[in-house]
């Protein structure tokens, strides 16, 4: 029983990572998967979504350490959606230079944003603390909740010691609720906006791009705004994800690391279809987690282990390049029958 | 007047992280050309030639191979020999790569193309970083003592002059390479259409296969030259340089060998002249804003021509 509980919990633990990870699958979907937007650069939205929704509502700076500025202790939801706005602005201001050009010159722009991103991180101790990172960052209701699940256990004493452990990681299971509710909505948004007209747009850009600027519209607008829309929810993503860890740091998210499993979420998941880009991320952070227990086995030391579990997730995202490009949940409609244009 | 006094000498450290640049630059300019795409893994291909060269010099320091130093220079023989011998055989590593993926996505869009290159950038370096670790390797752990050059207060090491001496010779190659040779030719001429080339006969997959073997043995040997420079490796040499190897390559125009020079060249010296101004932290930022303001201005770069 004793064990049992240990895998429930480390379930729980384990959507809710899985669960922010498809955030921001969700958000590079709009980008990639419906207008064929190649950001690569995930990562810088990821860490500029956490370190926003921290200085909003996190503490303010302590006696030690070397930020002077920002944790405002505005509520969690006001963090949230000011790393959305952040995260958004950033890509405005990318998008402009890059989006009227080649596919490669936004790839280049964007792991240049992301890199500079955690250039700021690391050498603006007045604002993020340096390297040091940022601590005690508050998780939504985590008071309320703790206190009444230790008044509960206080008042039941003769619990049997499987229950007691299920109960003492009561937190867990609402922010996993948390979680689940905010990729939801987001998968409701972007499910109503990809159906909409302007949806259809986007999926005529990516399909092909001359023909939806010969048919009137202005596909730098709409790449624009996908781009930003795309943006917004990673930066949600970043702030799901800092409230949980409850300790954030620029090598928290390794540029090419942090952008690179999400798209082999995306792209293992089926890119342009929303539901594969969730499916994606649970199973991808499945196979992320069972490389964990596998490389267990082997005498390798913990950052040949990490090597190695980097190597595997290479690998599969070349496999999946070449045997099956479409992913395992295909688009659900094409606009047209010739999947891949060399440009 | 203080940081004025200190211009010279970053000038000098500027000509030789852009030589350095440069030689990573004219690969991925290459690739970009006639294979149409972005090469996230050209880093660490420039890494892959750091570690190459550091295990065949392990092993010729090991096979008694002499090492005795050539004049200033802190390395000889052995070293030199291991250079010249990873340089080779990058270029039949990267060439095993093309056969076994990139080859199989020729006809793939130049986005699947860059996303699989991002996979071979991480497989690679955790390759690396698997088998040596992430810390530091050392070629040579002397420490090798500056010159002072008469007259004009700079100081320079003679393994700095070297790098200098390397990347005119290396340049100077593939100048006379892609400007007289046939082969060199049909390069040109693939870059400017690979399907007019095809038409005309030139065999454009032996073009490809001698564009990841240029483009590998430079990224060699700016991995080593890096090497030499920094006094160290680390499997994410190349990753750390990629950002201002793209800069500078989008900088001289993306897509021409020529301006990649240029550009490796002035994001080289930008980058070593402001860190007399802000922290040398931000130097790949340096090069990013450099990019952007270029793309802003005129994005098909200083030696770019309208396409």
């Amino acid at each position: 029983m004793e064990s049992l509980v240990g895998i429930v919990n480390y379930i729980v633990f384990f959507a809710i990572t899985a669960g922010t990870y498809g955030v921001l699958s969700l958000g590079l979907n709009i980008q990639w998967g419906y207008t064929g937007l190649f950001n690569i650069g995930i990562a810088g939205f990821y860490a500029l979504g956490a370190y926003t929704s921290v200085l909003v509502s996190g503490p303010p700076p302590g006696p030690w350490g070397g930020r002077i500025f920002g944790g405002f202790e505005l509520p969690f939801l006001v963090g949230l959606l000011a790393a959305a706005l952040v995260c958004g602005i950033v890509a405005f201001l990318i998008g402009i230079p890059t989006l009227r050009l080649k596919a490669d010159y936004l790839a280049i722009a964007t792991i240049g944003i992301a890199e500079t991103i955690r250039l700021v991180l690391k050498n603006e101790s007045w604002l993020t603390n340096g390297v040091w990172g940022l601590q005690q960052i508050p998780a939504p209701l985590h008071g309320p909740i703790h206190s009444g699940v230790s008044n509960f256990l206080h008042g039941h004493p003769d619990l049997p010691a499987w229950l007691h452990s299920l109960v003492a990681k009561s937190y867990n299971w609402f922010y996993l609720l948390l979680v689940l509710v905010v990729l939801f909505i987001l998968y409701l948004i972007v499910e109503r906006l990809v159906r909409s007209p302007w949806g259809r747009v986007l999926k005529a850009i990516r399909e092909d791009e001359d023909a939806a600027a010969m048919s009137g519209k202005n596909t730098f607008s709409f790449k624009l705004q996908a781009l930003v829309l795309g943006a917004m929810i990673m930066g949600i993503g970043g702030s799901l994800y800092a409230h949980y860890a409850r300790f954030i740091c620029p090598s928290v998210f390794k540029p090419l690391y942090g952008t690179f499993i999400v798209w082999v979420m995306l792209i293992l998941g089926g890119s342009g279809n929303n539901r594969g880009a969730i499916l994606g991320s649970f199973v991808v952070w499945g196979i992320w987690a069972g490389t964990d227990f596998l490389t267990g086995y082997f005498p390798f030391s913990a950052t040949q282990a990490a090597s190695l579990r980097i190597i595997i997730i290479a690998i599969l995202l070349e496999v999946i390049l070449l045997w099956r490009p479409q992913g395992l949940l295909q688009r659900e409609k094409r606009a047209s029958e010739i999947p891949y244009k060399r440009s | 007047m203080q940081i004025l006094s200190r211009i010279p000498q970053l000038l000098i450290y500027g000509v030789i992280s852009g030589s350095i640049l440069s030689l990573g630059g004219i690969g991925v300019s290459l690739t970009y050309s006639i294979l149409g795409f972005s090469n996230f893994a050209h880093g660490d291909f420039m890494a892959l030639g750091a570690y190459i060269a550091l295990g065949l010099f392990a092993l010729f320091t090991g096979l008694r191979i002499p090492n005795t130093p050539f004049g200033p220079l802190s390395f000889g023989f052995g070293f030199i020999l291991s250079f010249i011998l990873a340089i080779g055989l990058t270029a039949l590593a990267v060439v095993l790569l093309d056969r076994i993926l990139f080859k199989r996505l020729r006809r793939a869009s130049s986005i699947i193309l860059m996303m699989s290159s991002i996979g071979v950038a991480l497989g690679l370096r955790n390759i690396l970083q698997f088998f040596w670790g992430p810390q530091p390797h050392y070629y040579i752990e002397k420490i090798q003592l500056a010159r002072v050059i008469p007259g004009l207060n700079i100081r320079i090491k003679p393994d700095q002059v070297f790098i200098l001496i390397v990347t005119i010779i290396v340049i100077g190659v593939v100048h006379y390479f892609l400007q007289y040779t046939k082969m060199g030719k049909a390069m040109r001429a693939s870059a400017d259409n690979i399907a007019l080339a095809r038409v005309t006969g030139i065999n454009t997959e032996r073009v490809i296969l001698w564009t990841w073997v240029i483009g590998a043995a430079l990224a060699a040997t700016a991995g080593i030259l890096a090497g030499i420079e920094n006094k160290f490796i680390t499997p994410e040499l190349g990753w750390q340089m990629l950002l201002s190897i793209f800069a500078s390559v989008v900088l001289g125009g993306l897509g021409n060998p020529y301006g990649a020079i240029l550009g490796g060249m002035i994001i080289g010296l930008s980058e070593e002249v402001s860190t007399a101004f802000i922290s040398t932290g931000y130097k790949p930022a340096v090069a990013f804003i450099i990019m952007i303001i270029m793309l802003l201005v005129k994005p098909t770069g200083l030696l770019g021509r309208r396409r």
